[in-house]
């Protein structure tokens, strides 16, 4: 049963849907979800399996972007650059 | 001068790595470039036609960066001394050769027409007492063997599909989770706002994980 308190305040803790979570994942592994919806939303993913497994499938996303080799300068563009540094060091 | 930099503390390392540069330690230089080359290229693409002239613009860069750092006083980081010193160069590029620049077209929400869910509607309930709960919850990744889900074809999939992203997805996401720059970071060389950076980053790790959701369940979401 709803507490008087809870609807005089109306929204008090509104149940996160799945649909709306699924929006939030960044703010929250950015840190920027304020106190009330951070808890939210860990109440949410304590409850519900398919959003805790959402969420860690980001964190793999982001572990598995981490593994990703970036384009190089080329060989040549590389060699060219220590020469002017050498060029330059030697006024 | 702002007031950002007036009150900046140079991070740790950076008045060696600066003194190490001004003395004309080429070993300093080759890993500032190894360490950033890639960054600097990702950055200047966004505002010019090609690899080709991108790699010309980072040349230019390090070229700036040679000429400069005698009088560079570590008032700012290096890091983002270096990048304004591209962005200024990529722009006079970009400008040339008639694009326009990176984000202008971004909207409030971070990416013009691309505003629509992240997650595809039909995995949730439209409607009844399970409204906006999954019809199909997300499995359990950790449960795969780590040797495919780090695999070398699973990193393939994710690269294939940050490929695809728009370009200031890319960038962004690249720069965050390749690159590993902090969102700050991040902020402050792209001029993006504190939310639209958040959007994009949030859109381009979203598809990520849709490529490899497909990938490793063979799931067509």
């Amino acid at each position: 049963m709803t507490s008087i308190w809870q609807r005089i305040r109306g929204r008090d803790e509104p149940e996160l849907a799945c649909v709306e979570l699924v929006e939030l994942v960044t703010d929250y592994l950015e840190g920027a979800l304020d106190d009330r919806d951070r808890s939210r939303f860990e109440q949410h993913i304590d409850g519900c399996d398919g959003c805790a497994n959402y969420v860690e499938q980001m964190r793999v996303t982001i572990t598995v972007v981490g593994r990703i080799e970036e384009d190089d300068l080329s060989v040549e563009a590389r060699t060219e650059l220590l020469a002017a540094f050498r060029g330059w060091s030697r006024g | 001068m702002d007031t950002a930099e007036s009150t900046f503390t140079p991070p740790p390392g950076q008045a060696e790595l600066v003194a190490a540069l001004q003395a004309g330690d080429e070993q300093a230089f080759a890993s500032l470039v190894d360490e950033l080359g890639p960054s600097l290229l990702r950055v200047a693409r966004m505002y010019v036609s090609s690899r080709a002239v991108a790699e010309e613009v980072v040349q230019e860069t390090w070229l700036g960066v040679i000429s400069g750092i005698g009088r560079f006083e570590g008032r700012s980081s290096l890091k983002t001394w270096i990048f304004r010193i591209l962005t200024n160069r990529a722009k006079t590029r970009g400008e040339r050769e008639g694009r326009s620049l990176p984000f202008s077209s971004l909207g409030g929400d971070g990416e013009g027409d691309d505003d629509g869910p992240t997650v595809d509607a039909d995995r949730f309930h439209d409607s009844g007492r399970y409204a906006g709960h999954w019809t199909s919850a997300p499995s359990r990744w950790s449960e795969l063997p780590e040797s495919r889900l780090v695999g070398k074809e699973t990193i393939g999939v994710a690269q294939a599909a940050i490929d695809a992203l728009p370009e200031s997805q890319r960038t962004v996401i690249t720069l965050r989770d390749v690159d590993g720059w902090s969102s700050e970071e991040v902020r402050n060389v792209l001029g993006l706002s504190e939310s639209n950076q958040r959007v994009l980053l949030h859109r381009a790790r979203a598809k990520v994980r849709r490529a490899l959701d497909s990938y490793l369940e063979g799931d067509p979401t």
